[in-house]
């Protein structure tokens, strides 16, 4: 899966497992090899688990001693009862699902806390390179061309910030991260911030819901 | 069936023989009991000293107890010499690997055809109907008597698959890993209509004589024959038997008449041939019957999650094949979809095969890698 930065550990990772609390269920949908659950055991002792679509991807997690069941995010999750996960990890997977929507209602189903990062399309790069040369962008955060990207839903920071209220969900926490740097917070309703963010991690949960009477 | 490689004539075999004594009798679902219970099985590898490394092959319907080494009447290699043995996913250098000959078998463990101690014949239809967990309550047995009390896997595909998945349910504190293959929660009207043609195939042949045919020194071949060649199409998928046969004559044209113009037609007599040398017809009624009357989650409800509650602590590997039609992939999902509503370690692989339900038994290098990946993990994991 194309993400910021192969150089390394993905910049996305850094952050995710900065989030997660120590010893927490986490389950990662889209996982790949593993590299972020293995992660996860190792830095926070978490309770790991993955969703990958690929029958390569999930031997080679197999291989790692992670659990992982082949599957497809859109279709697969109703696999997981409710509230299984502390945490349910999506990361650079959502442009490339069918129904963003409802993976994004299943994940705060499943997950007590949902971690989703995303490529943003309204970075600056994408802007200038659509309106100066009328192509499709192609930026770190958005490696492959237009024939071959696996994305289908793009989105900008503030199109999911938007989305997270439709959703009635609560955006904890959100990080900006541009090649190379270090994840910097940011406020996602700032418009100057979706001008900046090559690719956002949010933090999000659901609305916590009323008090009875 | 496959010839395995070469590995199986080099692979250091015990073979055992347990009889149980009187009063150690093997409780049956069907409400009776066995007593002077017979088991049959195979073992490669060493048992460790700390009794953690078994690992308990569970044998396919048509299979027995010869599962990396030759098989004492055929000479042919264990049907599963390609994942044990030395190096092998199930590396014999670290595993202690034991197959037991289910009940109701003819490997040696007791069946319809040993001889019923209360009359000194053969039990023939007399012989107790029995189920999957039978099975598995006397492979337990025969772990109580090797000492060992914990598994560090439990593994098998189709009816192999099956008791793994009994094991979880009925013994979860006694496994450490479960593999469990091309197999399902239940048999499907389906896989029950199919078992009914064999069956009856066998009761139609006059050599039957109401499964008595031992005491009259004949043997209902013919009928187990065609009840093998119909359930041998449902191991294969079209594309497989096309590939293989396509409609390539036996002979340069056709017979007009009903010898068997086609490839397929001798491959699939020979198939049954075969298969009435090595194995008995009351037997094949017996386990499709226990075949059919499996429902891992009847005990429970019916509701599956509520079979593996107390096995979540099991780190569970489920594998499907995407041309199997006799136990296609949605039944190895709704185990992993109960697997993890019970809050077990599951992870879940469908591999791309063409070659239908048997490619468990079959050279599948994708099948093979992942199970060693799996396999090597929780040895490491179990300190191995």
């Amino acid at each position: 899966m194309a993400g910021p930065g192969r150089r390394g550990v993905r910049e996305d990772f850094r952050e995710i497992v900065r989030l997660v609390q120590p010893g927490a269920r986490v389950l990662d949908v889209g996982c790949g090899e593993g590299e972020l659950l293995e992660m996860l055991g190792r830095e926070k002792q978490a309770d790991g688990r993955g969703l990958e679509i690929s029958p390569e991807g999930v031997s080679a997690c197999l291989a790692r001693g992670l659990a992982v069941v082949q599957g497809d995010a859109d279709s697969d999750l109703d696999y997981f009862p409710a509230r299984a996960f502390d945490y349910a990890v999506l990361s650079q997977t959502l442009p490339q699902v069918r129904q963003p929507r409802h993976v994004l209602s299943e994940l705060l189903r499943i997950g007590e806390r949902a971690i989703v990062s995303l490529p943003n399309f309204g970075h600056w790069r994408v802007r200038l390179d659509l309106l100066s040369k009328g192509r499709m962008p192609v930026t770190n955060a958005l490696a492959a061309p237009w024939w071959s990207t696996p994305n289908i839903h793009l989105c900008t920071v503030r199109d999911f910030t938007e989305l997270c209220i439709d959703l009635g969900l609560v955006i904890e926490s959100c990080a900006a991260l541009a090649n190379g740097r270090p994840a910097r917070p940011i406020d996602p309703h700032r418009p100057l911030e979706n001008w900046r963010a090559e690719s956002a991690i949010f933090l999000l949960t659901r609305a916590p819901s009323r008090p009875p009477g | 069936m496959s010839d395995g490689g070469t590995a199986a004539d080099f692979i250091e075999t015990h073979a055992g023989l347990t009889t149980f004594p009187a009063g150690a009798s093997l409780r049956l679902d069907s409400g009776g009991a066995i007593e002077g219970l017979q088991v049959a099985y195979n073992t490669y590898g060493t048992l460790n000293a700390d009794r953690s490394n078994a690992a308990l092959v569970c044998h396919a319907l048509s299979m027995d107890q010869h599962a990396a080494s030759r098989h004492p009447s055929t000479g042919k290699p264990g049907w599963w010499s390609q994942v044990i043995g030395p190096g092998a996913p199930l590396d014999t250098n670290r595993l202690y690997v034991i197959c037991q000959n289910v009940i109701a078998g003819c490997g040696g463990s007791t069946g319809p055809s040993s001889i019923d101690p209360a009359t000194g014949e053969p039990y023939g239809l007399s012989f107790p109907m029995i189920t999957v967990a039978d099975m598995v309550r006397a492979q337990a047995m025969l772990l109580d008597a090797l000492g060992i009390d914990q598994l560090f896997c439990v593994i098998g595909g189709s009816m192999g698959g099956m008791q793994v998945l009994q094991w979880a349910a009925d013994f979860p504190e006694r496994l450490f890993a479960a593999v469990c293959i091309a197999a399902a929660p239940r048999h499907s009207a389906q896989n029950i209509a199919f078992h009914e043609v064999g069956r009856q195939a066998i009761m139609a042949d006059p050599d039957w004589r109401g499964g008595e045919y031992a005491r009259c020194g004949v043997r209902p071949e013919k009928g187990l024959a065609v009840a093998r060649m119909a359930a041998h199409i449902t191991y294969l998928s079209e594309a497989a038997l096309q590939r293989k046969f396509g409609r390539e004559l036996q002979r340069d044209g056709l017979s007009w008449g009903f010898d068997a113009d086609f490839q397929v037609e001798s491959y699939l007599r020979h198939q049954g041939a075969a298969f009435v040398d090595r194995f008995d017809a009351n037997s094949y009624l017996y386990i499709t019957r226990a075949l059919d009357y499996f429902d891992v989650a009847a005990a429970h409800g019916g509701i599956l999650a509520e079979a593996f509650r107390r096995a979540r602590d099991v780190r569970f590997c489920v594998f499907s094949f995407t041309s199997d039609w006799l136990y296609p992939t949605g039944e190895s999902r709704q185990i992993v979809r109960a697997l993890n509503a019970a809050g077990a370690r599951a992870s879940f692989v469908e591999i791309e095969s063409d070659k239908g339900h048997d490619a468990f038994l079959l050279d599948e290098p994708v099948l093979h890698a992942a199970l060693a990946g799996f396999i090597s993990s929780a040895g490491q994991a179990r300190g191995l």
